[in-house]
């Protein structure tokens, strides 16, 4: 007992002596906040990521890893509206620290820079795993980027003032680049407008609300809920009446059921990114959105 | 039928002049049409060209705002439709309903069920009744009570009709530097599983060294600090003291408080797809006249209750390798040993002997895999050692027990928010020489808000 009250002193006095680094640090819950992070904070922040692009994050676990990494965090970027609400408190709960809090300025949510599609009118879980907020699934829209990346400049700012100047030039260059490729990316999207296809998740909504692609239907019948045979034998006629040029599925989703409904109506099923990291293309948040639309452009050729 | 009436009049007027006109005037109206439609165009394009122009501008006074960064970024928009206004209701806590019950058959009677070795610890302990049982009704109430502090209820309603408080806490919320502290009737830290709600387990029961050794899970009345060090290692200290009113301690007849609970938690991740915890706990605790003994070889109590100290180590260890969102392999430990020195007493309450101590230990290793996005089995070994107690008039037959249980699972997740599960325990608990099969069906269902759950 006193070897282990000796032990339990022993790391606890190492682990306070322990140096703090002078970068901002800065954890991200998906890998599109932590780039976005990245191209506006460059070398004064120091980044981690919770999740992959091949992660559900829906459901990721409140590991050890990332409790300690929020403990000493100074800026906690989450999407919010929700779709953090099965691991994220917990982590902040565990982390002991106040800084990252919800309401306090070292934490920031994505979605309070947005207006969110889908808001439900009615909740009820008898219609799946609806998210009361809106769909939190954002960033498939440029639009949006754009919008939280002036956000989270500020906040930058806000909570590291010393570097304010930096981040605001930073800030105003990845604004400008970002611009000159949306106007890129639309131009060269236009043939896409209009196209119908069936998506997998509803977190394909801002992608097609971008580029105007009419969604048909939808392989999960609810949201959340895998499809039944039965279902998709009804999507197979349905589909039949009204056809459509692409499926489209994420990185990190089950291929089986878009590849077996890829076969039936003659449409190819495309694997996009989603996340940056979700594919080879997609190294930073520019490669994200040149490997999606390079995807679907060559899928409707 | 009045309000068609205009409508069907209006419609017959409309296709009036088209019937009595000849291709000419369609021609006019054609043109007409057209005009208006281009005239139109040019309006929308004109009031197009003059929002792009408003957002520019607005863009551009929010670039230069944030070039200044002088001024704090506004609060966050309120959520689109999240109109709180002035109700009453918007500031009431979070509240979950977790709904849970089994049909149970077991082989052998469970109301002689016991742990061969072990003092009875809890009314929580064994199989519970045969057919169908009405489980835990678990009512979750949270929120954050002011800048500095958030609460939190979790009542269980069982199915004898009683609310027990399963916990009820304050935390902090506002420390720094990796401190929390925690008050009032809360899950003790240690361990693995002892800090996890009943319907976030693997199995239908806990594994038998905790139902032996703590009576299910140990609930602290009183305070706890934890403080996390600022290490990418996961690394995370805590410390707890209370009145020591449950197993193995018993409330002392003095102020102050009854025992301590040190733990250390390590954990970390091995690549991207393996995470694990690992941990070290020590538990002391004092308890006066505690009733409950054990028995002989012949099934004759040794004795009935015990004074004195009970000194608890546990080991804890837990991995998860989940290689795809639809996957994930679980494994996990936990070791316990306890020593306990006192005085023991008959059923009359006289003095039997004051140099009674013994060494229990126990430990489990389960594995939970999930094959399917809805699937998961899993299995899970216990193995206990009662101990030899020792004294000096100890009897020579004492009982050397060496209960053991393994268990089978098998459940269906339609959702996150309702679980099936099939068990089966081939259970040697009462190390007699005569086992207990037992098949318990479950449901676990939750409503209410999202809970998030611990690792």
């Amino acid at each position: 007992m006193k070897d282990f009250i000796r032990l339990f002193a022993v790391l606890l006095v190492g682990a306070v002596s322990l140096p703090a680094s002078a970068a901002l640090k800065v954890l991200a819950t998906t890998p599109d906040w932590g780039a976005l992070a990245i191209e506006l904070g460059g070398d004064k922040v120091n980044v981690y990521v919770a999740t992959t692009a091949l992660q559900d994050v829906h459901r990721v676990e409140a590991k050890p890893s990332l409790v300690a990494r929020a403990r000493s965090a100074d800026l906690v970027v989450a999407t919010g509206a929700e779709l953090e609400v099965g691991w994220l408190p917990v982590l902040l709960q565990e982390s002991g620290n106040a800084r990252v809090q919800p309401g306090q300025p070292g934490y920031f949510e994505a979605a309070s820079a947005l207006r969110l599609l889908e808001v439900p009118a009615k909740l009820d879980r008898a219609m799946g795993d609806i998210h009361p907020l809106g769909n939190p699934h954002v960033q498939l829209d440029p639009h949006n980027i754009q919008a939280v990346a002036h956000a989270l400049t500020a906040r930058l700012s806000q909570i590291d003032p010393s570097q304010a100047a930096f981040y605001a030039a930073r800030g105003m260059d990845f604004d400008a680049r970002w611009d000159a490729a949306i106007k890129a990316w639309e131009a060269k999207a236009a043939p896409l407008k209009g196209t119908p296809v069936v998506i997998m998740h509803r977190d394909q909504v801002y992608l097609c609300h971008w580029l105007g692609l009419t969604e048909v239907a939808s392989i999960e019948p609810k949201p959340g809920v895998p499809p039944t045979a039965a279902y998709l034998g009804a999507l197979v006629s349905k589909l039949g009446t009204t056809p459509v040029r692409l499926i489209l599925l994420n990185a990190y989703n089950d291929p089986k059921a878009a590849n077996w409904l890829s076969e039936r109506v003659h449409a190819p099923a495309v694997v996009l990114p989603f996340s940056v990291g979700g594919s080879d293309g997609a190294k930073d948040l520019f490669g994200l959105f040149d490997d999606t639309l390079n995807k679907l452009l060559a899928a409707v050729k | 039928m009045m309000v068609f009436r205009p409508v069907a009049a209006l419609m017959a007027l409309a296709t009036l002049p088209a019937m009595a006109s000849g291709a000419d005037d369609v021609a006019a109206l054609r043109a007409e049409l057209q005009a208006l439609k281009s005239d139109y165009d040019a309006r929308v394009d004109a009031l197009e060209a003059r929002i792009r122009q408003l957002e520019a501008s607005a863009q551009a006074s929010a670039d230069a705002a944030e070039a200044l960064a002088t001024a704090p970024p506004a609060a966050p928009a309120p959520a689109p439709g999240g109109d709180v206004g002035d109700k009453a209701s918007a500031f009431n806590p979070a509240i979950s309903l977790i709904l849970g019950g089994n049909f149970t058959g077991t082989s052998r009677d469970p109301a002689g069920w016991h742990i061969a070795g072990f003092p009875p610890a809890g009314d929580e302990a064994g199989p519970g009744g045969r057919s169908f049982n009405l489980g835990e009704s678990e009512l979750t109430f949270a929120a954050s009570i002011d800048p500095y502090f958030a609460g939190t209820l979790t009542a269980a309603i069982n199915g004898d009709n009683e609310i027990e408080v399963e916990e009820a806490f304050f935390r902090t919320t506002a420390l720094r530097d990796g401190f929390s502290v925690k008050g009032g009737r809360f899950f003790s830290g240690f361990g693995y599983l002892n800090e996890v709600h009943a319907h976030a387990w693997d199995f239908v029961d806990q594994p038998l060294v905790y139902q032996a050794m703590f009576g299910g899970q140990h609930k602290q009345n009183g305070v706890q600090v934890k403080w996390l060090a600022p290490t990418d290692l996961f690394l995370e200290f805590g410390a707890e003291t209370g009145n020591g009113d449950n197993f193995p301690g018993t409330r002392l007849e003095s102020n102050g408080f009854n025992g301590a609970t040190l733990f250390v938690h390590v954990g970390g991740d091995i690549g991207d797809y393996t995470s694990w915890r690992g941990g070290v706990s020590w538990l002391t605790q004092s308890s006066e006249a505690r009733s409950g003994g054990i028995d002989d070889a012949d099934g004759q109590p040794l004795f009935d209750a015990f004074s004195g100290d009970s000194d608890t180590w546990v080991v804890d260890g837990v991995l998860k390798w989940a290689p795809s969102p639809r996957r994930q392999l679980k494994v996990q430990g936990e070791y316990m040993h306890r020593r306990e020195s006192g005085s023991i007493f008959d059923a009359g309450g006289s003095l039997l002997a004051d140099d009674y101590r013994n060494t229990r230990a126990g430990w489990y290793l389960q594995s939970v895999y999930q094959f399917a996005p809805r699937w998961r089995v899993g299995a899970r070994y216990d193995s206990l050692d009662g101990g030899t107690p020792a004294y000096a008039f100890a009897p020579p037959n004492l009982l050397d027990a060496s209960p053991e249980r393994i268990s089978l699972m098998l459940d269906w997740n339609p959702s996150e928010f309702s679980r099936l599960r099939a068990q089966y325990d081939w259970d040697d608990a009462r190390d007699d020489g005569e086992t207990d099969h037992a098949l318990r069906l479950q449901y676990i269902y939750g409503i209410g808000a999202h809970g998030a759950h611990k690792y």
